[in-house]
């Protein structure tokens, strides 16, 4: 591989992105609007009146009367550690251990003070308190991530896919293919291109979104960088694939709305997968977007460290990986 | 002398039809080779194959006695029929990023002033005329210092002065001891800018040689065009080779004196006559039944 080359094709690929007004309007001001728009649009009450996490299966909970109120939503938790820290971000309004009889709220929580006045007036006035404290999490801290990662994922499998399928159509190829130029150096110049774009965009979406709206973010900025590099590489891994050597512009539109629409839906950008059905919670373990939100969620409103994420960081590994040869032993010029 | 590209038993077939069938030449150092023929002929496929972009079903192609590799890529000059560059980059841009594609190169300054690029150097390649672009599609051809470049059809569909000032180019490039294998449908073009041609038709060479040596070889005849219908009902009585055409006719001879006076003897108005040589169109007519821009 000579380096020159490469960049000769990086340049010219990023000129043409950035000169195209139309497109990187689109890569920047839609996510923007998009998150702005949720943060408007969620900015009051929570969907869910009320939520408490209570802990051990729920055929071992006692019969309560608390346990039994209506308009409460009673959510059996199998891990306290991670229940409590959701109750110090408002994600659960009150955690129940009726084995210990103690409860934890957020004294900051308006949601939390109604809850314990419902559990002291239905049989749980013997239960001890713990308070704890800190930010809350609000829809639009949760879906963020979704939403960068979901324009991430249109902008490399479409700024990819589609450019290679035009340029293939076009004989822009052909031309390149009569130069010394290697189908090597041209795709790691397209993925190497794509790949600080979109995470320039992203970066740059987040920093304008996060001055007006002002995100949670428990976790380190470096990690959140490296899992959508790894995110981006497996998403323009995954568009070489689908363009590694077909010419039509339909068939490319086609392929690429397949496999971005159930990824867009069945990877937890909008609503958390906790409650889809087993099997298609498999099926989304597929998707790199699903590692790419699930890993990015965890360090933003978690505070999730390398090691608490490296299943997913190994996922999109492997998934790049395996997308990259994939897409390199299938590109065609012509 | 040694040939710089040979070709031997060519053979491409697409599904199931042979665009190119058994064709065997060479071209030797520093002349220009046209293939000629009507729209598919198979002169681009043949075109494709020598330039290595297409591979053949059968046969041999050979540059410097070598199968085609890298070293053919980075010695060989080629543009394309339809070739369309990167939007949103201008014509400096271009010619940049071809430019480092190659260890060797000619001077960028050199080639701008020979393909006259300055006047739109800074314009986007969208925007650019069809004459212009073409200019540009040559100095990109050119940017590695070819030693064989490939020019498949590059004056269709430009205006008679672009292609005039085209040609000029292409003398140039020729001056220079460089070697041009040329496709093209256009007669005058081939006749003005080849030293060697091929006609092509189904897929096969059917005539190979020098223009004027072709033209010789074949025909011993003028043709004097009359235009109208001024020629007697029976033209059998004049003893010509007659052909009718669209605005008139042609009487084929080999003696124009001894022609034009019996035509007068016989009453015949010679009004706005015209005497022309045989053409590569006409060749073209004779050995194929076909008019060569179908």
């Amino acid at each position: 591989m000579k380096l020159r080359r490469f960049w000769a094709v990086f340049v010219a690929r990023n000129l043409e992105f950035l000169r195209d007004r139309s497109s990187l309007a689109w890569n920047i001001v839609f996510p923007a609007l998009l998150v702005m728009g949720f943060a408007f649009a969620f900015s009051g009450n929570r969907l869910d009146l009320y939520r408490v996490g209570v802990i051990g299966e729920q055929s071992h909970w006692p019969d309560n009367a608390f346990l039994a109120t209506h308009y409460i939503r009673f959510i059996p938790v199998q891990n306290a550690e991670q229940a409590i820290v959701k109750v110090e971000r408002h994600q659960l309004d009150m955690l129940v251990d009726p084995a210990t009889q103690r409860y934890w709220i957020n004294d900051s929580a308006p949601n939390g003070y109604m809850v314990e006045r419902v559990l002291r007036g239905s049989g749980g006035a013997a239960f001890h308190k713990q308070a704890v404290s800190g930010q809350e999490i609000r829809y639009v801290d949760w879906v963020v991530p979704g939403v960068l990662a979901m324009n991430m994922m249109f902008s490399c499998l479409y700024g990819v896919g589609h450019v290679l399928v035009r340029y293939r159509k076009n004989q822009v190829l052909k031309r390149f293919k009569a130069t010394p130029l290697t189908a090597f150096e041209f795709l790691a110049a397209q993925v190497m291109s794509r790949l600080w774009l979109v995470v320039t965009a992203s970066f740059l979406v987040y920093l304008g979104t996060d001055l007006f709206v002002g995100f949670a973010m428990f976790g380190s900025y470096w990690n959140l960088l490296l899992i959508c590099i790894l995110g981006a590489i497996s998403l323009i891994s995954l568009g070489l694939v689908v363009a590694a050597r077909i010419s039509s512009d339909e068939l490319a539109s086609g392929l690429l709305n397949v496999i971005s629409w159930p990824m867009m839906f069945l990877s937890g950008v909008w609503f958390s997968l906790d409650g889809l059905n087993p099997w298609l919670q498999k099926l989304a373990l597929f998707f790199p977007l699903t590692h790419l939100i699930e890993g990015a969620r965890a360090i933003m409103i978690d505070g999730a460290g390398l090691a608490d994420i490296s299943g997913h960081l190994v996922v999109l590994a492997a998934m790049s990986a395996f997308f990259l040869a994939l897409g390199a032993y299938g590109f065609r010029w012509e | 002398m040694t040939t710089l590209l040979e070709v031997r038993d060519l053979v491409k077939h697409f599904r199931g039809v042979k665009a190119v069938d058994g064709i065997s030449f060479g071209i030797t150092p520093g002349i220009c080779f046209g293939l000629l023929g009507p729209n598919g002929a198979g002169k681009t496929t043949t075109v494709e194959l020598l330039e290595g972009i297409t591979q053949p079903t059968r046969g041999a192609i050979r540059y410097k006695g070598e199968a085609l590799g890298p070293r053919f890529r980075a010695e060989a000059g080629i543009m394309f029929q339809n070739t369309a560059l990167q939007d949103f980059i201008t014509a400096r841009e271009t010619l940049t990023l071809f430019h480092r594609f190659y260890d060797h190169t000619q001077p960028l300054r050199q080639l701008i002033d020979i393909c006259a690029l300055q006047e739109f150097l800074d314009r986007d390649t969208r925007k650019l005329s069809g004459g212009q672009r073409q200019r540009l599609l040559l100095a990109i051809a050119l940017l590695n210092d070819p030693q064989i470049l490939f020019l498949d059809e590059p004056t269709t569909g430009l205006d008679p002065q672009a292609r005039r000032n085209f040609w000029d180019l292409v003398h140039t490039i020729k001056a220079q001891g460089k070697t041009l294998v040329l496709t093209t449908h256009y007669m005058e073009e081939a006749y003005n800018l080849c030293d060697e041609i091929a006609i092509m038709d189904h897929g096969k060479i059917i005539a190979q040689g020098n223009p004027k040596a072709l033209l010789i070889e074949h025909f011993n005849e003028v043709v004097i065009h009359l235009p109208g219908n001024p020629l007697p009902a029976d033209s059998s009585v004049l003893g010509l080779s007659v052909m009718a055409q669209r605005d008139g006719v042609d009487i084929l001879t080999s003696d124009v004196n001894a022609s034009l006076r019996h035509l007068l003897e016989l009453g015949v108005s010679l009004e706005h006559l015209q005497v022309r040589p045989r053409t590569l169109e006409d060749l073209f007519l004779e050995l194929t039944g076909k008019e060569l821009r179908n």
